[in-house]
């Protein structure tokens, strides 16, 4: 009963997002504990986005509510730090590396103030983690797909959030960035940070999450990856496409 | 130069710098369209307000067309928001409609005064400079120069009161709002500003112009930077040199100033579009080109490597030979080969081309990746 006194990192109770008349989610109910690695996956179209953004206060609700840490998600900006989906910005826009990642410190600073030295010194130490120190005054448009989603992440490092919610890190990136940022989202979780993930590939859930959500517009199962991460659960999420899966578990 | 060039020139130059400045954002958020619909949509709101306060220099005027600016942003985006269509066709829906509402006010009820079509289509700058401002009988200069030089303070001051936010309203919008900096409010005063902007210097130089002015030298200064405070800076510059050149050119050949002002932000856009570095046309076309031989060169060597040492080998590098191997034209197989004895990748023995050391390397780094 221990679990049930200690405060969720995020929880969401009876969410209905919908556009139009056309639901998004549908009464979706998912409890996150603190400091685990959290993937949501289900089929194109099952709400993952839509999730993260009504999580972030992004899109607003028909019904339900969210809570971080007890408190309504406008109480706690400042703890939480989230990772947009690459494709989500124009990357012509005039501006370098360094900049980009000074963004993660502007909900700190507040209205008005400026970035300064601090700022800068914390995002180069940010952009040294995931292994991008080089490219500080590179112009953005400049980047390759991974070399983008570390700036991305590194952004997000200097939030210094408590919890990170991310929306399909792993897009058209290379194996090698894969592994850098999977092996990064870890050690966040290691030192005792909340990491929500939209996740594309079923292959790797067991490998890199050990909390899995399966989402289709409803929630279908979540909890931990191998009581949750079954053939049966997969099937309810994905109805007949789940052949490919057969040799999960 | 007489006092009223001066004056005249000044005032274009604020217009210009006043113009430039909220249009590097508009460009940025591809909203360039939205300060035509605005310049037109405010038609009715300045007509309102004339009806109200029968005078056509009374502040009213300004902040009523403002508000009408803002309302045709509004009206655009609830359109967008039914999703049966695009932002294209609901300005084009939109101002219009709100124009056409002035026209006839103006037709209907104010046909003898002064409030003509062609004013607020052309605006005329060359007469700016008679509508004086008097202060306890003192002539303290053109008005136009006073209402100009206020509205560009106002735009310098909200940008760089709210760089930052702007900037990463601009580039992120959800992060923007994820981070509680509202991106919806930052939107809405940037439309404020683009409104007052517009319907400031409407007056002094036309409708056409100011679009001209919102768009041209922010998009020129964006093929010549990689950073929105210096894309901010050339802006204004670039305002500043169009309005300069443009009343030249119309003093040289008498013609209408903001005609000539447009020109010159149109001829200044082209021209940096040919020789900027890197992006422009011309060194687009120039690395096509290069392209184009490197390219070649590294057929040439990926053949010959494929080859080298078999019992095939001398035919197949036989220079006479060479383009039917390949496939290519006599000429162009004549020049390639030219191309890589230059660059030292071959060498000719006798009619035999054999790899260098430095071709070799090259073939097998093309053939690894």
């Amino acid at each position: 009963m221990q679990q049930a006194l200690e405060p969720k990192a995020i929880e969401v109770t009876d969410l209905t997002v919908a556009y139009q008349e056309t639901p998004v989610l549908w009464d979706v109910d998912l409890d996150v504990p603190p400091g685990v690695l959290l993937a949501i996956v289900g089929p194109n179209g099952a709400g993952k986005t839509t999730l993260i953004k009504a999580i972030l206060g992004l899109v607003r609700p028909a019904a339900g509510r969210v809570l971080i840490y007890d408190k309504p998600y406008e109480a706690q900006r400042r703890i939480v730090g989230y990772v947009p989906q690459r494709g989500s910005v124009d990357w012509d826009f005039p501006t370098n590396v360094l900049d980009v990642v000074m963004m993660g410190r502007y909900g700190t600073l507040g209205w008005i103030r400026r970035p300064g030295k601090p700022e800068r010194e914390l995002a180069i130490q940010a952009l040294e983690k995931v292994g991008m120190q080089a490219y500080t005054t590179r112009q953005i448009s400049q980047l390759s797909g991974g070399q983008q989603q570390r700036v991305f992440l590194a952004r997000a490092l200097v939030q210094d959030a408590t919890i990170y919610l991310m929306d399909e890190p792993f897009q058209g990136v290379d194996a090698t960035t894969e592994r850098a940022i999977v092996a990064l989202l870890q050690e966040l979780r290691a030192n005792g940070k909340t990491v929500v993930v939209v996740h594309h590939d079923l292959q790797t859930v067991t490998d890199y999450f050990d909390w899995v959500m399966l989402l289709n517009i409803r929630r279908i199962a979540s909890g931990p990856v191998n009581e949750t991460f079954t053939p049966e659960n997969l099937r309810a999420t994905y109805g007949g496409r789940v052949a490919f899966m057969q040799n999960v578990n | 130069m007489a006092m009223h060039q001066i004056e005249i020139q000044l005032t274009a130059i604020v217009v210009a710098v006043a113009c430039a400045l909220p249009g590097v954002f508009l460009v940025l958020r591809r909203m360039t369209l939205m300060s035509d619909a605005i310049s037109h949509a405010i038609l009715p709101g300045i007509v309102l307000a004339f009806f109200l306060t029968e005078s056509l220099s009374s502040p009213l005027l300004i902040l009523a067309a403002a508000g009408t600016g803002v309302l045709t942003v509004v009206f655009v985006e609830l359109l967008q928001q039914t999703k049966l269509l695009k932002e294209d066709a609901a300005i084009g829906l939109t101002f219009p409609a709100l124009f056409s509402i002035g026209v006839i006010l103006i037709s209907r009820f104010a046909g003898n005064v002064h409030l003509d079509m062609d004013a607020v289509l052309l605006g005329e700058i060359a007469y700016a400079h008679l509508n004086r401002l008097e202060v306890f009988g003192y002539n303290m200069g053109p008005v136009a120069l006073y209402v100009m030089g206020t509205i560009l303070v106002l735009n310098l001051a909200f940008i760089l009161l709210f760089y930052k936010e702007l900037k990463l309203a601009t580039f992120d919008a959800s992060l923007a709002a994820a981070l509680g900096f509202a991106p919806t409010l930052i939107h809405y005063g940037l439309m404020t500003l683009v409104s007052v902007t517009t319907v400031g210097a409407f007056d002094a130089v036309g409708s056409i112009l100011v679009v001209a002015l919102i768009a041209g030298p922010p998009a020129t200064a964006y093929l010549m930077t990689d950073s929105l405070g210096r894309m901010l800076i050339l802006s204004a510059i670039i305002g500043s040199v169009n309005a300069i050149s443009g009343y030249w050119l119309a003093y040289l050949f008498d013609v209408s100033i903001a005609g000539a002002i447009a020109t010159m932000t149109l001829l200044i856009f082209g021209l940096t579009f040919l020789v900027v570095p890197e992006r422009g046309l011309i060194a687009i076309a120039r690395r096509r080109a290069r392209q184009k031989w490197e390219f070649a060169q590294k057929m040439l060597v990926i053949h010959l490597l494929n080859h080298e040492g078999l019992p095939e080998a001398e035919a197949e590098s036989e220079i006479a030979h060479l383009h039917e191997h390949l496939r290519w034209e006599p000429t162009f197989a004549t020049q390639v080969v030219k191309y890589a004895l230059n660059n030292r990748c071959v060498s000719q023995k006798e009619t035999q081309l054999t790899l260098t050391e430095q071709g070799r390397a090259m073939a097998r780094q093309v053939l690894v990746q």
